[in-house]
């Protein structure tokens, strides 16, 4: 039995080791000053990097505060029909395949522009791959947020509204303060999520050889470097496409690094 | 003594099931009134009304009439009863993230006072009426949780008393406490009566006998007796008190 099972663990780890191993050793061949310094354009990926964390930083904007006062809704006032209601459709939205997402966020934006309320030039851009990144996280910080929240005792809660405190104050000054290290990890795991995110930007912010030029103009994105870079003729882009892997493969281990030094810190001093 | 709460015809539901039944009572000003119980008899329940902390509770609900210096508290805004009338519970519940100087101006704080003169002022007469000033001076900055639960059952007292109320309802104050701590928190009540009116739920029969002027006898929701502590003790009028007091069931 435990010979089995160890054989599985086994089988589990071959892949992660494996693109650990290739993503390190490749990608390190390529990591030099060039790589960060040219943009797709002249086979860097220096645009890619700004692109990704100008989608990330503004879909985070976006996506933080209506994901985490979904949160709030569901945990503290989310009791009756209405909440088991938003809770069941938030949990559907977590499992919506992100390439769904990206056509929806493009056809979104596709009928407005016909009807003439936003320009064309806003189908392959900034802000629709925003829309589109922000509705994969949304549903993701709202379900982490709600959990964070819950954590909080009611004696807590308790303690506040004996004091006099109104509901809304006792929310955001005691309840949500004792939960912030929970909604800080479910932030920093909502931005690693759609940091990574490749499909929906294919049809939203399209990609690009440039850097940032404009919030109605396409945005190039790690993960957009990385699948053209990869299926490129050139071997030189190629390489750089395993930098461009390394790269955001070493952003998500810093991301999910960083958030469990916040929880460990926070259960110590506590 | 003048009446500090009138309690009418008060009855409570948690959902469906009926918790307690038909209170009447009257809660004198500088008392200290103790209600005693087995477990499940409502005396909770019977406090959180006197607050409206009840109502916190999904689906619950209270009939009847509490009035405080003669003004019905469910026709005042919860917020505004729960500063007159404070309130502490069974487990020590100090806010974690805060530091001790926090928690007990957290009330003052959060009802919107900001000058850090008056808060040190409250904070100061806060703990020291809650007997906990010499033991915390030098560590004011550190977190609450680090206490012992003796202390952090009087930071919370502390915190409650911050707000200055009228009244202070305390839930099995000392239910998780070691008796040493107990014994503090019973002397602190002693002194807490020249300034507050004190209603305090109890388990603990010999603690009643010990700290309350009146005291209150609830059984299965209804208030069986309710007189004078010692007269409750020594010439019960209820058969059901009797027994309950000499432990013959409860």
């Amino acid at each position: 039995m435990s010979v089995a099972a160890l054989a599985c663990v086994a089988i589990a780890l071959i892949p992660l080791v494996s693109i650990l191993f290739e993503a390190g050793a490749r990608g390190l061949q390529s990591i030099q000053p060039g790589l960060f310094l040219f943009d797709t354009r002249d086979g860097g990926i220096g645009n890619s990097i700004q692109g990704t964390l100008i989608l990330v930083a503004l879909s985070s904007g976006v996506a933080l505060p209506v994901g985490i006062l979904t949160g709030v809704y569901l945990a503290e006032f989310g009791k009756g029909r209405v909440g088991t209601g938003v809770r069941f459709f938030v949990d559907v939205m977590t499992q919506i395949p992100s390439i769904v997402v990206g056509i929806f966020a493009y056809s979104l934006i596709l009928t407005l522009a016909f009807s003439g309320l936003v320009g064309t030039r806003l189908v392959f851009s900034t802000v629709a791959g925003v829309i589109a990144l922000a509705t994969i996280m949304i549903p993701f910080v709202a379900r982490t947020s709600e959990e964070a929240l819950r954590l909080v005792p009611i004696s807590t809660r308790e303690a506040a509204l004996a004091l006099g405190i109104p509901r809304h104050r006792t929310i955001l000054r005691v309840v949500l303060p004792s939960s912030a290290s929970g909604l800080i990890t479910g932030a920093l795991l909502g931005v690693a999520r759609v940091a990574g995110e490749t499909a929906p930007l294919l049809v939203t912010a399209l990609g690009s050889l440039y850097g940032f030029s404009g919030l109605d103009q396409p945005i190039e994105s790690l993960p957009h470097t990385i699948y053209t870079f990869g299926l490129s003729p050139s071997t030189a882009e190629n390489q750089a496409a395993w930098g461009a892997s390394l790269v955001l493969v070493l952003i998500m281990l810093t991301i999910s690094i960083v958030s469990r030094v916040i929880v460990r810190l926070r259960s110590v001093s506590e | 003594m003048a009446v500090k709460i009138h309690v009418e015809g008060l009855s409570a539901w948690y959902g469906a099931k009926k918790a307690i039944q038909d209170i009447g009572m009257d809660f004198a000003e500088h008392e200290v009134t103790a209600i005693i119980g087995p477990s499940g008899c409502g005396k909770s329940t019977l406090i959180r009304c006197l607050n409206r902390m009840h109502e916190t509770i999904p689906k619950a609900r209270a009939e009847g009439k509490v009035l405080l210096d003669g003004e019905d508290i469910y026709e005042l805004p919860a917020v505004t009863v729960r500063r007159r009338i404070g309130m502490v519970f069974q487990k020590a519940n100090p806010f974690p993230t805060m530091s001790i100087y926090d928690n007990v101006a957290a009330g003052l704080r959060l009802n919107g006072e900001r000058n850090r003169s008056k808060l040190d002022a409250g904070v100061l007469k806060s703990l020291k009426a809650a007997a906990l000033w010499d033991e915390v001076k030098d560590s004011l900055d550190k977190g609450g949780a680090g206490l012992s639960g003796g202390q952090q059952q009087r930071l919370c007292i502390a915190r409650a008393l911050a707000v200055e109320p009228e009244v202070l309802l305390m839930d099995e104050p000392c239910s998780a406490l070691d008796p040493i701590a107990t014994a503090k928190i019973e002397d602190l009540i002693f002194d807490l009566k020249k300034g507050y009116t004190v209603v305090i739920v109890t388990h603990n029969m010999q603690q009643a006998a010990r700290v309350a002027d009146k005291t209150a006898f609830l059984y299965l929701g209804k208030l069986v007796e309710f007189k004078n502590t010692r007269d409750l003790f020594e010439r019960p009028d209820q058969e059901l008190t009797e027994k309950y007091i000499t432990g013959r069931f409860g």
